[in-house]
């Protein structure tokens, strides 16, 4: 074991490094940046062998890997924010083409007004994409599920590319110790990348060519297929690295203290591991909670969401992001899982977080206590956004 | 025996979904006939990410990448790395996208590719206006030119600016070569693609490439058109090879009113409009043989 103290940006560079990507297509934005300069070092360095082209934008980024992955290379790259917008057109396309190629997106917030700080629209809003999308808690788990990702997508009955997303800041430059697993060990459990079809002189064939309405619609059906079938082999490659790390992702819900909580708390990202955290505070003083962290949001586990509401009372979904004119993106999803099972607690969203505005142990906490209320007395709201300061939006100003 | 100037190989099969008299059918032909078998070639939306045929037919016996409307700089790279960490050096790699594709929405990953000087050829298949969506004005849509976009109407309000200079501009990254080719000569044509092929770093082709549909021109005028085109110096051919500029062919002029009367596209013309059109390509005509004569001594800074 090499045990390493990374910070996000860097352990996103390592799990490039081991997954041994042979084509990086790379362009800088805040907080996204220091992932494309270590990749740079370690290839300059002669640590990482992989081509690497500096792009002049993550539109193009997209597209060079795109088209790398459909030459048959490894294609990795990397971005947030404005970045991973600017790319949309080209994540519909890696998926309609059914290409392999894994991306780490670090969450932060949209502008205008500028903000560089953890926000999860900028992932939410690629949600029809078509790509799998994992949410982290920890730099760990960035290494872990860049190479399980690999596994998973490049699997000839998936063939569909992968997102993992690290909050900004809170992972991306937060050093934290990180266990790179040695080149031989993910060698033995990532083989390298052998598409079945691809850009080959001796086998001519045309790729994304136009196709009548009388075969368009199959051409769907068979992604929404995959992606269904990818729950199964995202939980196989979590096993297979649990029995060589011992690292447990085997749920596509991180449940934890689920299983006799009267209220859930749902949610992803890093402030899951503070609510972990006051869980145990809560439990110790006889309240029983427990969190559910999203950490697959595509495909989405509605059955685990299911199989959690069947022992809950009520459940709040916190949502580090918010879809105007209709609550948070995780809130109904949540909801919609529910919508046609026999069990239906009283569900309620709590908007929190937005731009990087912290997410302490004692908003938790009030959260928790509110669910408890909802327990008891009902649901008072569907939405709440959480610690809103009324100071900073005075009435003359609206 | 008779030695053949163009190869006789055919890597496109019949079958294409283009229009009657297309010059980008042509221009493909040719292109593929000078590259050989090991090429892959990926293409942005315009006219011929439609023609190879509709799914499962295609036309083309060479790998092919259908990509994004302003990709194609990018996608080749993307497709050049790849072989290149494959160790598939030996394939020719060639984007080839319309004049909307590249001197419009594509420019940017165009001039990017072109700076890091990608190993990799770039076509220009150039009809002049956004011809797949039915004929609208593009960059390098020419002066006096009818489009839906600009319709002459009452005001006049036909294309008012002259053609954006592709390969001026792309010579000016210093690419190894950037050169002018017309479907009207075919031995210019292939001579020019073989050359490219034999050279590594960035090589951009624009290829003039007549459309009946939208130059309002009858089908059987296509090869004529993309002659007289040259001859009246409205599209000259010439190379520029690391920075010297050298005309590739000067041939006798041809009235220009002669090439404009085919094309319904420059009808609403009147003489006078005309020969504001002929100062303004002979003015262009002089500038590139000063480019010619003054690059000519570049000669010895490339030694």
């Amino acid at each position: 074991m090499v045990r390493m103290l990374l910070t996000g940006n860097k352990t996103t560079a390592y799990s490039a490094m081991r997954s041994r990507v042979q084509v990086v297509s790379a362009y800088p934005i805040t907080p996204q940046t220091t992932i494309v300069e270590h990749i740079a070092e370690f290839i300059a360095d002669g640590l990482m062998k992989a081509e690497y082209i500096q792009v002049e934008s993550e539109h193009s980024a997209m597209a060079a890997a795109i088209a790398a992955s459909n030459t048959g290379a490894r294609a990795f790259t990397a971005t947030s924010a404005h970045g991973l917008l600017l790319m949309h057109e080209m994540l519909h396309w890696a998926t309609g083409a059914r290409l392999p190629v894994v991306m780490v997106n670090v969450n932060r917030a949209l502008g205008p007004p500028w903000s560089v700080w953890a926000d999860h629209l900028d992932s939410i809003s690629q949600r029809d994409t078509g790509w799998m999308q994992y949410y982290v808690e920890n730099n760990q788990e960035i290494f872990d599920t860049v190479i399980m990702a690999y596994k998973v997508s490049e699997r000839p009955d998936i063939m569909l590319p992968s997102m993992i997303s690290q909050d900004a800041f809170y992972l991306s430059h937060t050093v934290e110790p990180v266990d790179i697993v040695e080149q031989e060990v993910v060698d033995n459990y990532l083989p390298p990348y052998d598409p079945p079809y691809r850009l080959d002189v001796n086998n001519p064939a045309g790729f994304g060519s136009l196709v009548m309405p009388n075969h368009y619609y199959e051409f769907r059906y068979k992604i929404a297929e995959a992606m269904e079938k990818a729950k199964k082999y995202i939980k196989e490659a979590a096993e297979e690295w649990y029995e060589i790390t011992g690292r447990d992702y085997r749920g596509l819900l991180d449940c934890y203290r689920c299983e006799d909580a009267d209220v859930v708390l749902f949610g992803a990202g890093t402030m899951m591991s503070t609510a972990k955290e006051v869980v145990d505070w809560m439990r110790a003083e006889g309240k029983k909670v427990g969190v559910a962290r999203i950490r697959v949001f595509r495909p989405f586990p509605g059955e685990d969401v299911r199989k959690v509401a069947d022992g809950a009372a009520a459940i709040g979904v916190m949502d580090r992001a918010y879809g105007f004119g209709r609550g948070g993106a995780f809130f109904n999803e949540v909801n919609s899982a529910l919508y046609n099972h026999r069990n239906r607690p009283p569900t309620k969203n709590y908007i929190i977080g937005l731009g990087g505005r912290d997410v302490k142990p004692r908003h938790i906490r009030a959260i928790f206590n509110d669910l408890l209320k909802v327990k008891d007395e009902g649901l008072d709201e569907e939405f709440r956004w959480f610690g809103l300061r009324r100071e900073n939006m005075p009435e003359e100003e609206i | 025996m008779v030695k053949l100037t163009i190869p006789e190989i055919e890597l496109m099969s019949p079958g294409h979904t283009g229009c009657q008299g297309c010059g980008a059918t042509i221009a493909m032909r040719y292109a593929l006939k000078a590259l050989g078998e090991k090429t892959i070639v990926s293409i942005p939306a315009c006219c011929w990410a439609v023609m190879p045929g509709v799914w499962p037919n295609n036309c083309m016996r060479v790998p092919l990448l259908y990509t994004a409307f302003e990709t194609t700089g990018a996608s080749i790279s993307g497709i050049k790395a790849a072989l290149r960490a494959l160790g598939e050096e030996d394939v020719t790699v060639m984007g080839w996208a319309g004049d909307g594709g590249t001197a419009d929405i594509g420019m940017q990953a165009l001039s990017a590719a072109a700076e890091r000087n990608e190993d990799v050829i770039y076509v220009m298949y150039d009809n002049e206006a956004y011809m797949n969506t039915g004929i609208q004005r593009s960059g390098a849509t020419p002066l006096g030119a009818w489009t839906t976009t600009t319709p002459v109407g009452k005001t006049k309000f036909w294309e008012r600016r002259p053609k954006k200079p592709m390969v001026d501009i792309v010579a000016a990254h210093k690419v190894p070569y950037a050169a002018t080719l017309s479907i009207g000569y075919p031995e210019d044509f292939v001579k020019k693609m073989k050359k490219a092929k034999e050279i590594s770093g960035f090589r951009f082709l624009h290829i003039y490439s007549p459309c009946p549909t939208g130059w309002k021109s009858p089908p059987q005028y296509t090869p004529k058109l993309a002659k007289l085109a040259v001859t009246s110096r409205a599209f000259p051919l010439y190379e520029v090879e690391e920075g010297i500029y050298r005309v590739t062919m000067k041939p006798k002029k041809t009235p220009l009113k002669e090439y404009l009367m085919l094309q319904g596209r420059f009808r609403h013309l009147t003489d006078e409009d005309m020969k504001e059109l002929e100062r303004d390509i002979e003015r262009r005509w002089k500038e590139l043989l000063l480019k010619e004569e003054m690059t000519a001594k570049l000669e010895e800074l490339n030694e």
